[in-house]
C-alpha cells in the first residue's frame, strides 16, 4: 500500500501552551525567554509580539526598546519535549505511527487511515479544528513522503494535500528551506542565487553532490521519494492490538464493558485461530480531553478465554475515570504465548495445579491485589533452613530431591530469628531456662544439637547449634546457638521457630 | 415406657432433621479422617467437609499448633491429587515441617496479601473453585457477614475451607461448621527415654453445628492422629476462661 505521511508544525507551540493556562495573555504580546552568555534571549513569541517585530533570537531589551508593553516569561527546561511528547501521544488517536519531530513538529504516518475520517480533506480538517479548540496553532501537510510533507506544513502557500506522485512539483517554488537543511549549505545555495528548490533540482546529481555535500542529495531524494525515509514511533505498535472508536463518548461502566467484550471477543479469535493465548493485556481508553486511562492485566499461563479474560479486566473497571467521555478503546497485548488448545477442551476435567480454574482464580487474586505474593515451594538441597526450599518457577516443576524430615522442623520459621536471654550448661548442653519476650520458659524436654554449618561458598558466619526444646506447658520451640563457645565473647542464643 | 417411646421417636426426628439439611448418612464410601473418638462429635459422626472450620489461637505457638493440626487433617484430604491454597497476610508456615504431617509441600500454593479484607476475598473466590480440595486463610477477625459469604461459597463448591483466627478481639457467632482451639500439652515418654516425644495437643472443640462440643487429647504419631485419653464433658474452668470473649 502506498505510504501517506502528515506533518504538523506548532508554530507557537510553547506561547499557545500558556495562553491556554493563562487566557489572560490572549491580549498581550509576550516572549518565552532564555538566558545565554548573560544576557536574555527571545525563544519563542506569540502572533501579537511578531506581528510588533519581535522574533526568535533577538535580545529582551532589544525588544524591549521598540514594544514597552512586552511581557516576558522564563521559559522552563525541557518544556517543548514534554508538551510535543504529550501532543504525539493524544495524536495517536488518528493513527497509531506518531513520531516527535524536533523543534516543533509531529509526524503522522497516516497511510490507511484517512477513509475512516471519510478522506483527508475532512482528516486534515478534524485535526486542525481540534487543536483549534484546545488553542493551538497548527499547520498540516499532507504528501507521499514526510520530506515534502514537512515542506509543505511550514512553507506551503495553498493546498496542504499534496496528491500521489506529485511531490516534484510541489516543492519546486518553495525555498531551499523546506529541505531541512543545515544552515552552511543553506548560506551557499543563497550566495549562488539558488533562491527555489526549483532552480537546482534538475541538476545532476553528481554536482549537485560535489558542490553542496550528500546531505543536499539526500534531503531531495527524500522529499521527491526516491530515498526512503523511517519514522520512530512514540508507541511500538503491538502485533496484537485491537482498535474501538466510539462515535460518541462513553461515559459509563456498562458502555466500557461492552467495548470490552467486543475487543476480547475480537482479539480471542484470532488467537485461537493462531493456536496462541495472552499472557499481559493492557487497555487503553483515551478520553475526549485528552488523558489515557488505562488498565492492564496479568494471566499465569498463556489463555485465549474470553470470559476469563473479561472477568480480569472487570476487576480493574471502576479504576477508570470516564470524565467527558471516552471516544477511543485500544487493546494491546503486549505478551503473547503459544496456548495448547488440547488442555482448553478438556476444560473442568482436570485436578491439580494444570487445572485451568486454579490457574484462572491466581489469575484474578494478582489482578485484585498486584502486590500479592503466590508462590509454591520445592526442596532445595541445602541444610541451611533458610535455603531449604526454593519458589518454583512454574506450575508444571516437580521437586528434584526429597523433602529433609529426618529431623523435627517447626511449623512456624522465623524470618528472622529473634535473640533470647538462657540458662544453659556449658558444653553442649539444651538450655535449662530461657526468656523470650519478657516470659521466663522452663525447658522439661530437649533434644539436639543438631549442628548445621553454613554454606562457606556462599555466605560467611558461625554455624548454628540446633535444639528443639519443650517447655513446661507442652510448649515446643527451635533454639539455637551461634558458633563455639569460646573465652572472649559470650554467645548468642536465638530462638529460630516454633513447632506444632 | 412412654419416655423411651418418645426419646426414640425425637431421636429419628432429629435424624430426619439432619438428613434435610444434607448432612450424608455414615455410610462405607465415606472414609474417616482418622480423627477416632473425636469424629463421634460431628453430626452422623462424619467429619464434615465442604463447610468452613473455625480455628482460634491466641499465641505465637498456639498459630503454631494449630497449623500442625490443620496440616494433619489437609493430609487426609488432599489423599488423591488435591491442592491447597494457603492464603495469609506473613510468611511464616515453614514448608517442610507440613510434610511430615502428610501434605506434599509443593501441592499448597501459598498466596500473601497486605490487607486482611483482600484476604476474605481472596479466601471466597478460591472456595469458589471446584478444582481445589482445600482453602485455608490466617486472618485476625471474622465476623458473621463474612463467614456466611463463605458459608455460601463453599456450599455450591463442596471445597473444605478452614479459617485460622490468630488474637481476635472477640469471637462472635459464625456461620462456620465448627469452632476449634488446640493447644500444645507436654508429650508423654516411655520411662527413661531421652528428647521430646510426639506432638501432643489438647484439642477443644468449642461450636460444632448439629453435634457435640468436647475435649480430647491427642498426638500426632507416624501413623496419623492417635487419641491419648477421652474427657467428653465441658470443665468448669475452661468455660471461665473463655468468658471475657463473650463465649457462654
Amino acid at each position: 500500500m502506498k505510504k501517506r505521511f502528515a506533518s504538523l508544525w506548532f508554530r507557537h507551540l510553547k506561547t499557545d501552551w500558556m495562553t491556554v493556562g493563562q487566557p489572560q495573555l490572549k491580549e498581550i504580546p509576550f516572549v518565552l525567554a532564555i538566558s545565554t552568555h548573560g544576557k536574555l534571549i527571545a525563544n519563542a513569541c506569540n502572533a501579537l509580539a511578531e506581528q510588533e517585530g519581535v522574533y526568535p533570537g533577538l535580545a529582551i531589551a532589544d525588544a524591549k526598546a521598540f514594544l514597552p508593553s512586552l511581557k516576558v516569561v522564563n521559559e522552563r527546561s525541557e518544556l517543548t519535549e514534554k508538551l510535543l511528547h504529550n501532543i504525539a501521544h493524544w495524536c495517536i488517536r488518528y493513527t497509531p505511527l506518531v513520531a516527535i519531530d524536533l523543534p516543533e513538529g509531529i509526524i503522522l504516518d497516516i497511510s490507511g487511515c484517512a477513509h475512516l475520517w471519510g478522506g483527508e480533506e475532512s482528516y486534515l480538517q478534524h485535526i486542525v479544528s481540534r487543536f483549534k479548540q484546545h488553542g493551538y496553532d497548527v499547520c498540516v501537510g499532507i504528501a507521499d513522503t514526510i520530506g515534502t510533507a514537512w515542506a509543505i506544513a511550514r512553507f506551503g502557500n495553498g493546498n496542504a494535500i499534496v496528491e500521489g506522485d506529485k511531490q516534484f512539483d510541489a516543492i519546486l517554488d518553495l525555498p531551499p528551506q523546506a529541505l531541512r537543511l543545515e544552515a552552511t549549505v543553506l548560506q551557499r545555495l543563497q550566495s549562488l542565487g539558488l533562491k527555489t528548490i526549483g532552480s537546482f533540482a534538475r541538476m545532476p546529481r553528481t554536482a549537485l553532490r560535489r558542490r553542496f555535500g550528500k546531505d543536499l542529495v539526500l534531503r531531495l531524494d527524500q522529499a521527491i521519494g526516491d530515498e526512503d525515509e523511517f519514522i520512530v514511533s512514540i508507541k511500538p505498535i503491538f502485533p496484537y492490538e485491537e482498535r474501538l472508536p466510539c462515535l460518541e463518548p462513553i461515559r459509563t461502566a456498562n458502555g466500557i464493558e461492552l467495548a470490552l467484550q467486543q475487543l476480547l471477543n475480537n482479539i480471542c479469535k484470532r488467537l485461537t485461530g493462531e493456536g496462541k493465548g495472552v499472557r499481559e493485556a493492557v487497555l487503553q481508553c483515551h478520553r475526549v480531553d485528552g488523558k489515557i486511562e488505562q488498565i492492564s492485566i496479568g494471566t499465569n499461563r498463556a489463555t485465549a478465554h474470553q470470559q476469563h479474560l473479561f472477568q480480569l479486566f472487570a476487576l480493574k473497571i471502576p479504576q477508570i475515570e470516564p470524565a467527558l467521555g471516552i471516544e477511543l478503546f485500544i487493546l494491546e497485548i503486549p505478551k503473547v504465548e503459544e496456548a495448547d488448545p488440547v488442555q482448553e477442551n478438556l476444560w473442568s476435567h482436570r485436578i491439580g495445579l494444570d487445572n485451568p480454574v486454579v490457574t484462572e482464580l491466581l489469575d484474578r487474586l494478582k489482578s485484585r491485589d498486584p502486590a500479592c505474593e503466590i508462590s509454591r515451594y520445592l526442596p532445595a538441597a541445602h541444610y541451611w533452613p533458610e535455603r531449604s526450599m526454593k519458589i518454583a518457577s512454574s506450575a508444571q516443576e516437580v521437586p528434584t530431591v526429597d523433602w529433609q524430615i529426618d529431623r523435627p522442623r517447626p511449623t512456624r520459621l522465623l524470618s528472622t530469628p529473634e535473640p533470647i536471654m538462657v540458662t544453659a550448661p556449658i558444653p553442649d548442653y539444651p538450655p535449662l531456662f530461657f526468656r523470650y519476650k519478657g516470659e521466663v520458659h522452663t525447658v522439661k524436654k530437649a533434644d539436639g544439637p543438631e549442628r548445621i554449618e553454613r554454606e562457606w561458598w556462599i555466605d560467611k558466619g558461625e554455624h548454628r547449634d540446633y535444639y528443639a526444646v519443650e517447655d513446661e506447658k507442652g510448649r515446643r520451640f527451635w533454639l539455637y546457638r551461634s558458633g563455639h563457645y569460646d573465652d572472649r565473647s559470650p554467645n548468642q542464643w536465638f530462638l529460630h521457630g516454633f513447632f506444632a | 415406657m412412654q419416655t423411651k417411646e418418645k426419646q426414640a421417636l425425637i431421636g429419628q426426628l432429629k435424624k430426619d432433621l439432619l438428613v434435610w439439611q444434607g448432612i450424608k448418612q455414615k455410610s462405607a464410601d465415606v472414609l474417616p479422617m482418622g480423627l477416632g473418638p473425636l469424629e463421634e462429635a460431628f453430626p452422623n459422626g462424619i467429619f464434615p467437609k465442604g463447610v468452613i472450620h473455625e480455628f482460634v489461637s491466641f499465641d505465637r505457638v498456639g498459630g503454631a499448633v494449630s497449623c500442625g493440626f490443620i496440616a494433619g487433617l489437609l493430609g487426609k484430604l488432599m489423599r488423591s491429587d488435591g491442592i491447597c491454597i494457603w492464603i495469609s497476610g506473613f510468611h511464616t508456615l515453614f514448608p517442610t515441617a507440613i510434610k511430615s504431617f502428610g501434605v506434599d509441600p509443593e501441592k499448597v500454593i501459598f498466596v500473601r496479601m497486605d490487607r486482611e479484607k483482600d484476604l476474605l476475598w481472596a479466601m471466597e473466590e478460591a472456595l469458589k473453585c471446584e478444582g481445589i480440595t482445600a482453602v485455608l486463610a490466617e486472618i485476625h477477625q471474622l465476623d458473621f457477614v463474612q463467614s456466611r459469604r463463605l458459608q455460601l461459597a463453599v456450599e455450591k463448591s463442596g471445597v473444605t475451607g478452614f479459617i485460622l483466627q490468630h488474637n481476635p478481639k472477640l469471637l462472635g457467632a459464625t456461620a462456620c461448621a465448627a469452632r476449634w482451639k488446640i493447644s500444645s500439652r507436654p508429650s508423654q515418654l516411655e520411662d527413661g527415654l531421652p528428647g521430646i516425644g510426639h506432638p501432643s495437643w489438647d484439642i477443644e472443640l468449642l461450636k460444632v453445628r448439629n453435634g457435640n462440643p468436647g475435649r480430647w487429647q491427642m498426638t500426632w504419631t507416624a501413623d496419623g492422629f492417635e487419641p491419648v485419653a477421652k474427657t467428653r464433658s465441658l470443665p468448669e474452668e475452661w468455660e471461665q476462661s473463655y468468658a471475657h470473649l463473650g463465649l457462654a
